[in-house]
């Protein structure tokens, strides 16, 4: 790879070179506040437009206002565009904007760049007063040089000056209309997006912001000698280009729910801001409640009294909840309960993703207290998984957990715009009389299920209790009665079951790598998978939504393969560690679970390195299983 | 949500209820509990205020206390330790329709659950909500409750507690938002009727601390008020309490007390002997959190497909017509 430092004359005449990519990934990272994140954000919507398939990861420092031009403060935005769909953040970069040398040094550190990746460094440090900040920026350079990145120094600032007073405010305009020109993008898209982005503010800020635009392509066309072109096919259908979390927040609103209990936790929180704005609108209620243990209870007290509750956390607050949880599943009082995702355990990595939660969610609050758990699979399964979620609490009489996590919440996908269906609503709420002779908890015996008696409806007074009960809901502590709620408690989850569909396999049915997965990592998998059977390798996967209870038919699937692994992003015990055997390696969630309930000897690879998982990480662990197997 | 005016109608029709409409089950506490006293006062209430048992809900922590909606023929919801506040404020906010009551302990409420109690009077949700005070735990075999009086000899602590009793009246007064905080010992049945009656009348969260006996872990430990009724002090205004002759007779020590001033009434709640019996405070304008959120409010499917709609367009690429 070529590696050049550009002067403005230098390459205004040299000719462009026009590349045609299937697909690149590109970063745009600046301290936080100087709006790295809106020209990624933007950028990735003009690609969409363009008939790119999109995913963005954004990069988040975990502090509000981390120090300037520090290594750890990276604030940005991770656009991976492709000719086809695309699934997920990918593997590395190969074009990255940097407003410092310091926040690049960072992702370079972290092995986020492709090696001889183009990176456009913004060159107005080299001449600044501070000797020792110009002296750092020069060392970083040659050592990015050396290392073989192609640095492209870039004057933004000193471009920008020439429009407006305050560069640092507008400078990710400028960029954007440099990475319009050099990924070929019609600037009128540009132009367009700003009138999107910008539509709340004056119409000058529109206009200002237009000129920086125009500015950086203008910079672009006259200073590169490069462009890419990553062919598009514009959707024939109306697309909505999201992130998880509002993606989530749509689909509390589209499935009916009112009320929304939450309490401040990170990643969730930004699913409860964009509902508060909205939900209003429709008669909804979004309650921040003086703590996480407040929401829960105060979401079951509104289920129990009318329509079905949300309450919306992350590990943490997850942990606070789980006693009001035991209380619903015990009181059968249907909840719907969402659960992004944090590196734990404790306080862990609050903004990074991990899957950390599966067997605390699934086990977890004292004693036996069985409950629905489905694990989101992308952006759009965001949406549409609140839907059913409460329509499961509602049917069933119980908790629903919906998992996503930190990458999902942020990340952006284009999907088929949702079309509203009235099926997507709750009915209103029964006031009807009660029958005489008909008990609160008529349990079916066939199934465990029964419609569950609310307050205004007249013959129906009683009490409900986290404590033992019988049918009537009086305290019972006598073995039979005991048992009678275990049973039906539990027969529900059966009986849910018995509705669900065998997951697809991706992939030949048959072969001799199987490998299961769950949750944000769908896409990643599949594609590792993909570049496996590429190049000829007989591996499928199998990625599981509902978790618990777990649909019928994996079991039939995993015995089509010569071995079944799960690739998750929780932790699993290294098999080399020195005191690692077979008989104490704590294998990962979803291995445990399916090795318990199958018997079969899964095996599992995982990676808990605060990120969302990479294809290229992935498929070279397939590799190495195939290798061991081989071995054998 | 629901707002059934034909069913309200038809109830009015209906014959007057009698208690037996509101009593559910055999009491299971010990014989001289305060809780039957609050008991029998509650099914009192509800039968006065001909309350359609439907429409009514109980809802309570865990304790001696919490029992009580098992004994009401009303919904009840027996929750868990401490949350019974924030299980009330939910369904309150999903069914502002509904009339609602809680039930909670000295441990439950100002103790486990203590968070939910500050905040939920700042909420000021209409609730009304009873504070059973026996100044113990009873349920786990008497150990020492945020109300025991110092050196209270208990099971987790056999030498006397160590700190002086906290004044939920003080703390509960000290609160923004605060709109109704009353005090009522169990064994003047008139007067605690007459405050309950107050408290439920009340637009807002009414906080009424009971001062309750515990003839089994704190035996004898009220006596002294109960042989001396100069150790009671009755706070008479017109816009809180008025006597009876009898209780007049009987309770001399009184002191006229405006339930509108604020700062009296952190003075009265700051006497703990005598004990201040009446209505402390009384904000009848004081906002209402279900109301500032518009609790209840009618939702069509047409509104959810217009609001959900309009948000999809903020995020839509729609097909490039060609």
């Amino acid at each position: 790879m070529s590696t050049e430092t550009i002067r403005e004359a230098d390459a205004a005449t040299a000719a462009k070179r026009v590349t045609r990519l299937e697909e690149h990934i590109v970063e745009i990272i600046s301290d936080s506040g100087e709006g790295a994140q809106r020209c990624g954000q933007s950028f990735a919507a003009i690609a969409a437009k363009s008939g790119n398939g999109i995913w963005t990861v954004e990069i988040i420092p975990a502090e509000i206002q981390p120090p300037a031009r520090s290594i750890a403060g990276a604030s940005g935005n991770r656009i991976r565009l492709g000719s086809k769909r695309i699934t997920n953040g990918g593997d590395e970069v190969d074009l990255a904007v940097a407003f410092n040398e310091q926040v690049l040094i960072g992702r370079v550190r972290a092995g986020e760049l492709k090696p001889g990746a183009t990176i456009l460094l913004e060159r107005m440090w080299r001449d600044d007063r501070d000797p020792r900040i110009a002296k750092s920026y020069v060392e970083a350079v040659d050592e990015l040089v050396a290392a073989g990145y192609r640095v492209l120094e870039i004057p933004m600032e000193k471009e920008c000056r020439k429009l407006v007073v305050d560069p640092r405010r507008g400078k990710n305009m400028f960029v954007l209309g440099m990475l319009c020109s050099i990924y070929s993008f019609d600037l009128e898209r540009g132009r367009e997006q700003i009138a999107i982005t910008f539509g709340k503010k004056d119409r000058k800020v529109i206009e200002s912001n237009v000129k920086l635009l125009e500015a950086g392509w203008a910079w672009a066309e006259e200073n590169l000698d490069f462009k890419y072109d990553i062919p598009g096919i514009p959707a024939g259908e109306a697309q909505v280009v999201m992130n998880g979390n509002t993606a989530l927040a749509l689909g509390v609103l589209a499935s009916g729910m009112e009320i929304c209990a939450m309490y401040p936790i990170t990643p969730a929180t930004s699913a409860s801001h964009y509902l508060s704005e909205i939900f209003e609108r429709v008669g909804g209620i979004v309650h921040q409640a003086e703590d996480e243990i407040a929401a829960a209870n105060f979401a079951i007290g509104a289920s129990y009294a009318g329509k079905c509750a949300v309450t919306i956390t992350s590990g943490p607050g997850y942990s606070l909840k789980q006693e009001a949880l035991g209380l619903a599943v015990m009181a059968e009082i249907p909840l719907v309960v969402v659960n992004v995702q944090r590196g734990g355990p404790s306080t862990g990595q609050p903004t990074k993703p991990e899957q950390g939660d599966l067997l605390s969610v699934i086990f977890g609050s004292h004693g036996d207290a069985p409950k629905v758990v489905l694990a989101v699979d992308g952006i759009e399964d965001c949406f549409y998984a609140m839907i059913t979620a409460r329509k499961i609490a509602e049917t069933f009489n119980t908790v629903v957990v919906v998992l996503s996590d930190a990458s999902l919440a942020t990340a952006q996908q284009p999907f088929a715009r949702p079309t509203f269906s009235e099926e997507w609503l709750v009915p209103p709420v029964d006031q009807s009389e009660i029958a005489s002779g008909r008990s609160p908890y008529d349990w079916d015996p066939l199934t465990g299920l029964f419609r569950r008696f609310i307050p205004g409806q007249p013959g129906g007074m009683h009490t409900v209790t986290g404590l033992a009960h019988d049918r009537a809901s009086h305290v019972a502590y006598d073995h039979k009665s005991n048992e009678e709620g275990l049973r039906n408690r539990s027969m529900k989850i059966a009986a849910l079951q018995r509705t669900l569909r065998t997951p697809e396999v991706h992939g030949d049915p048959d072969g001799d790598l199987l490998v299961i997965g769950w949750g944000s990592t769908r896409g990643a998998i599949e594609e590792a998978v993909d570049r496996l059977r590429a190049d000829g390798q007989r591996v499928s996967s199998l990625h599981v939504r509902f978790i618990q209870p777990m649909p019928s038919g994996i079991g039939d699937i995993m015995k089509r393969f010569r071995r079944v692994m799960t690739v998750e992003s929780n932790w699993s015990d290294r098999v080399g560690d020195a005191v690692v055997d077979d008989e104490n390696r704590r294998y990962a969630a979803l291995a445990m679970l399916l090795r318990a309930r199958y018997l079969v000897d899964v095996d599992c690879w995982t990676e808990v390195s605060g990120r969302p998982l990479k294809p290229a990480r992935i498929a070279e662990a397939l590799r190495a299983q195939l290798a061991k197997e081989v071995a054998r | 949500m629901t707002l059934d005016i034909t069913q309200c109608l038809l109830d009015r029709g209906e014959q007057p209820r009698d208690l037996s409409d509101y009593q559910s089950g055999m009491p299971r506490w010990c014989d001289g509990c305060g809780d039957n006293a609050i008991l029998t006062a509650m099914q009192r209430l509800c039968r006065d205020n001909d309350l359609a048992p439907e429409r009514t809900v109980f809802v309570s922590g865990i304790g001696c206390s919490s029992r009580l909606p098992h004994y009401m023929k009303t919904y009840g919801f027996h929750g868990l330790h401490g949350r019974a506040l924030p299980i009330a404020e939910g369904v309150k906010m999903s069914r502002p329709d509904l009339t609602v009551f809680v039930s909670t302990g000295d441990g439950d409420c100002l103790s486990i659950g203590a968070a939910h109690w500050i905040h939920a009077i700042r909420y000021n949700m209409d609730l009304t909500v009873l504070l059973h005070d026996n100044r113990i735990y009873g349920l786990t075999k008497k150990q020492v409750s945020p109300t025991s009086p110092l050196g209270t000899k208990s099971n987790t602590t056999p030498k006397g507690s160590y700190l002086d009793a906290l004044n939920p009246l003080s703390v509960t007064l000290g609160v923004a938002n605060v709109s109704f905080v009353a005090q009522v010992v169990d064994w003047i049945p008139e007067v605690l009727y007459q405050v309950l009656s107050a408290a439920y009348q009340h637009k807002g969260l009414s906080f009424v601390r009971i001062i309750q006996r515990c003839p089994e872990f704190m035996p004898g430990f009220f006596d002294p008020y109960l042989q001396d009724p100069s150790r009671t002090m009755l706070l008479t205004h017109e816009n809180g309490l008025t006597l009876s002759p009898d209780i007049a007779r009987t309770y001399r020590n009184q002191r006229a007390h405006d339930p509108r001033d604020l700062a009296a009434a952190r003075d009265v709640a700051s006497l703990e002997d005598p004990i201040p019996v009446g209505i402390l405070y009384h904000d009848p304008d004081a906002a209402r959190y279900e109301e500032l959120r518009h609790a209840g409010a009618l939702r069509t499917a047409d509104q959810v497909r217009r609001g959900l709609d309009a948000e999809l367009d903020k995020f839509t690429i729609w097909p490039e017509r060609g």
